[in-house]
């Protein structure tokens, strides 16, 4: 066989996976220029201020304030870490610290199929399921008689969606801390849960916020459950009843008009960058924090 | 001492509690999707389209997304893998360990996992408007690829960094080159890891909805081109949800129970592969 | 020659899943004396410290059966507050692992847990704990230094302060010097012997002339079983196995 035929062969498969390895490691960069670039229109003729904290959102006129829309962003994803972190963190110190292997081997499948569930099935669930449950029982416990669709509802369907994150992660975090220093604490005579939260908690503390910084960046970028049971109405919210629209919902409803309206693709496509923007900040800075815990351990 | 136990309690009740609520969660998602869809499930829905207009028409079912589906998730998960299995390769046999290129690609695509499927979304839009394509089934299947890709490469990254590196020493030693190396014995060694992370992406794909919004579209017909709009699943459920019409909601439940018996499906394939790997392949 | 034993091990067995560690020891440990272990690796000498203080039960799934009587008392026995046995006990790892907090917190740990909050006193123990572990002059400064920051053998050293703020009857070492240069290790060695005036030490050890320098009473573990046992001169120079007698001239390891 030709030995030479081989080697040239070896070269240019070499060659060949190289760039398709450049090529795919650029794609995030790719994906953030072409928003830009998309985006630039509306940049050109309005500064970026204007644009992110304005609150009048007239399309037909022109007016493109994505305020309000960052602000439903900001509330939904608020209430949904709310929720979602302490019911997380707990099952997560369940999972890890207190439960016998068998349940915790059962509880693995089930937690990935948790996050493996697509958002329109998280969707149908809260329109069914979590909407008419605030509009009859939570909101009158309040005094609020409204539609449910609202950023309580949002908030319930997104921290069930980034839960199985988060419990995921921290279950590596909890991993990661050494079997020894807990028989160090209950040598002491430490109660199990005083190990856990003086010693295994405070260990894993950077590895948690890295947990709930992937959590949070879930919730924000999350579009079709929210889109669906939110109640997508362009103003502030002031109250987890009121409605709340998005930024991805704004997205995806307006995706059939945006090309008949001027400037209104750009701002669409300006919203797009912000939400991968925000998004990489917290996905970089919990990646490297988690690399860093990673590092410590071999 | 006693606040000391009473405190232990309340806390293991409190994280059992948790547990409970999210598995408890898990099952009422599931109940929801069944007892919806059940009643919904009819053989029409499985070999019809929509008659007289997905939105309004009351007859025919969700054929046209079921194919839909099956075609974009599948042709963006094949294409995934064209790519991600050169990469994967490259990055664990041919580049150098801790090389540059290793690191930033395996970053880029941990950071790209948690990139919202909007965005890829509208990404997907941003690329067809600069090529002149329409919302079709080649943009769905691009956009989707693009979606996949990181996810698929992670996974697939993680089972050939198990294979170990003695094994691809021997081949080496006998006289293999890298690329004979990859093809004849690491993969082969890596199988079924790389069969369950395609398995993997493909559930990612097929259940995501804001991807395809824009780059897909949405038709009542099965899609006779690349060229052509498809239907989605997804696209399905959402789209006909919000319809008015008892009938038409009906074909979004069953496209739900359809899209989560194959989600459920793929998850425990890969499970069940995964397993088996571990037992075959030399340690 | 009549010991008045601290611990004592009746029929013990310890089964992790189908392999079982520990066959039917029994044993006594004498009070305020340094008792050493020895045996090869992987015969179960770990696993009978570890069972003194019941942190064998970390290990999912071992299984005990027999009697640990401390003072008399079975720890074993249905209803004992573990917390209380191990506070009774301190301990030495292999390395050591300091929490991840400041060197006082790490000395203050323990009387914390068990609910002293009383500032001035904390500072009294952990002053008085550093001192018996001979780290006080080094670090009196940077008491607020995280612990990590410390030399291993200054780690270890802060371990056994730690181990002491409890105010324990018993110190358990599992190999406390393994990870340490010679000099740290003989600043442990010389600790230990001061200790042994008020403290009941038990050491696991695979170095002979540790256990030669160290002990005053020995047990030797072979693959799960106890060959023998008895105050160290017998056993160093007049053992009574053969398996003993070859381990000791160094035929088995």
């Amino acid at each position: 066989m030709g030995n030479r035929r081989r080697v040239l062969a070896d070269r240019i498969a070499g060659r060949f996976m190289l760039l398709l390895s450049v090529s795919s490691g650029l794609l995030i960069c790719v994906m953030a220029w072409a928003l830009l670039r998309r985006s630039l229109p509306i940049l050109a003729v309005k500064p970026l201020s204007a644009v992110l904290l304005s609150d009048d959102w007239m399309p037909m006129r022109g007016a493109f304030g994505l305020f309000p829309f960052i602000m439903g962003t900001i509330w939904v994803t608020a209430a949904a870490v709310l929720i979602a972190v302490p019911l997380s963190l707990l099952a997560a110190v369940y999972l890890s610290e207190y439960a016998p292997a068998a349940v915790r081997s059962a509880a693995a499948p089930l937690v990935d199929l948790l996050a493996g569930i697509p958002s329109v099935i998280y969707g149908i669930w809260g329109i069914l399921a979590i909407v008419p449950l605030i509009k009859n029982r939570v909101g009158p416990l309040f005094g609020v008689h409204a539609t449910g669709y609202s950023v309580l509802a949002g908030g319930v369907v997104l921290a069930v969606m980034i839960a199985p994150v988060i419990i995921h992660v921290a279950a590596e975090v909890f991993a990661a801390v050494p079997r020894e220093m807990r028989e160090a604490s209950l040598a002491l005579g430490a109660t199990r849960w005083q190990t856990v939260r003086h010693v295994v908690l405070r260990r894993a503390r950077a590895g948690l916020f890295a947990a709930v910084g992937l959590g949070f960046s879930r919730a924000f970028g999350e579009t079709m459950a929210v889109l669906m049971v939110a109640g997508n109405v362009a103003r502030v919210p002031s109250s987890v009843f009121d409605p709340a629209y998005p930024l991805p919902a704004l997205i995806a409803n307006n995706y059939g008009e945006m090309l008949s309206i001027p400037l209104y693709d750009a701002a669409l496509m300006l919203a797009a960058l912000v939400l991968l923007l925000v998004v990489l900040v917290f996905n970089v800075v919990s990646r490297i924090v988690l690399i860093r815990i990673e590092g410590g351990l071999r | 001492m006693d606040r000391r136990r009473a405190e232990e309690r309340l806390m293991v009740a409190l994280m059992i509690g948790s547990a409970v609520v999210m598995l408890g969660t898990l099952c009422w998602i599931l109940a929801v999707v069944l007892v919806k869809g059940l009643p919904a499930m009819r053989l029409s829905m499985l070999i019809r389209t929509p008659s007289g207009g997905f939105y309004l028409g009351r007859e025919g079912g969700i054929l046209n997304a079921i194919v839909g589906s099956l075609l974009v998730a599948g042709g963006a998960t094949a294409l995934a893998a064209l790519v991600a299995v050169p990469v994967v390769v490259y990055i664990n046999l041919y580049a150098r360990p801790g090389s540059w290129i290793a690191v930033w690609t395996r970053f880029s695509f941990d950071v790209l996992w948690g990139v919202p499927s909007i965005v890829y979304g509208a990404f997907g839009f941003a690329l067809m408007l600069r090529l002149g394509v329409r919302a079709s089934l080649l943009g769905g299947i691009l956009t989707v690829a693009c979606l996949v890709l990181p996810i698929m490469c992670r996974a697939m990254d993680e089972v050939i960094r198990l294979v170990p590196g003695e094994l691809a020493d021997a081949a080496a030693a006998l006289g293999a080159t890298r690329l004979q190396t990859a093809l004849g014995v690491v993969a082969r060694q890596a199988m079924p890891g790389l069969v369950t992370a395609v398995l993997i992406a493909f559930g990612r794909g097929i259940g995501d909805a804001a991807s395809v919004l824009f780059t897909a579209g949405f038709s009542d017909a099965v899609p006779t081109s690349l060229f052509r709009p498809a239907a989605t699943l997804p696209l399905a459920i959402f789209f006909q949800l919000g319809t008015p019409f008892p009938e038409v909601q009906e074909r979004a439940y069953a496209s739900a129970l359809i899209l989560t018996a194959v989600i459920l499906a793929v998850s425990a394939a890969a499970r069940a592969l995964a397993g088996r790997s571990a037992r075959h392949i030399v340690r | 020659m009549a010991i008045a034993p601290h611990i004592r091990v009746e029929n013990l067995d310890v089964r992790y899943g189908a392999v079982r560690a520990l066959k039917g020891i029994t044993a006594d440990i004498p009070r305020k004396m340094i008792s050493v272990i020895i045996g090869p690796s992987g015969c179960g000498k770990s696993t009978l410290l570890r069972t003194f203080n019941r942190l064998v039960e970390t290990a999912g799934d071992a299984r005990v059966s027999g009697r640990v009587l401390v003072d008399g008392a079975d720890i074993f026995a249905p209803g004992t507050d573990v917390t209380a046995v191990r506070k009774r006990m301190g301990l030495l790892s292999q390395r050591p692992y300091p929490l991840p907090m400041s060197i006082f917190d790490n000395v203050a740990y323990g009387p914390r847990v068990h609910g002293v909050r009383d500032r001035r006193t904390l500072a009294a123990v952990v002053e008085g704990r550093l001192r018996q572990a001979g780290l006080w002059e080094e670090v009196r400064d940077r008491l607020h230094a995280p612990a990590s920051r410390l030399s291993l053998g200054q780690q270890q050293r802060l371990c056994l302060a730690r181990g002491l703020a409890v105010e324990p009857e018993i110190i358990l070492g599992d190999e406390p010097t393994s990870a340490l240069d010679p000099r740290s290790s003989q600043h442990i060695e010389r600790i230990f012997m001061e200790l042994k005036r008020e403290y009941t030490i038990v050491l696991v050890t695979h170095i002979l002339r540790q256990a030669r320098r160290l002990a005053d009473y020995v047990l030797f573990l072979y693959l799960g079983e106890l060959v023998e046992h008895g105050p160290a001169r017998e056993i160093f120079e007049n053992p009574r196995e053969e398996m003993t007698r070859d381990y000791i001239g160094g035929a088995i390891s």
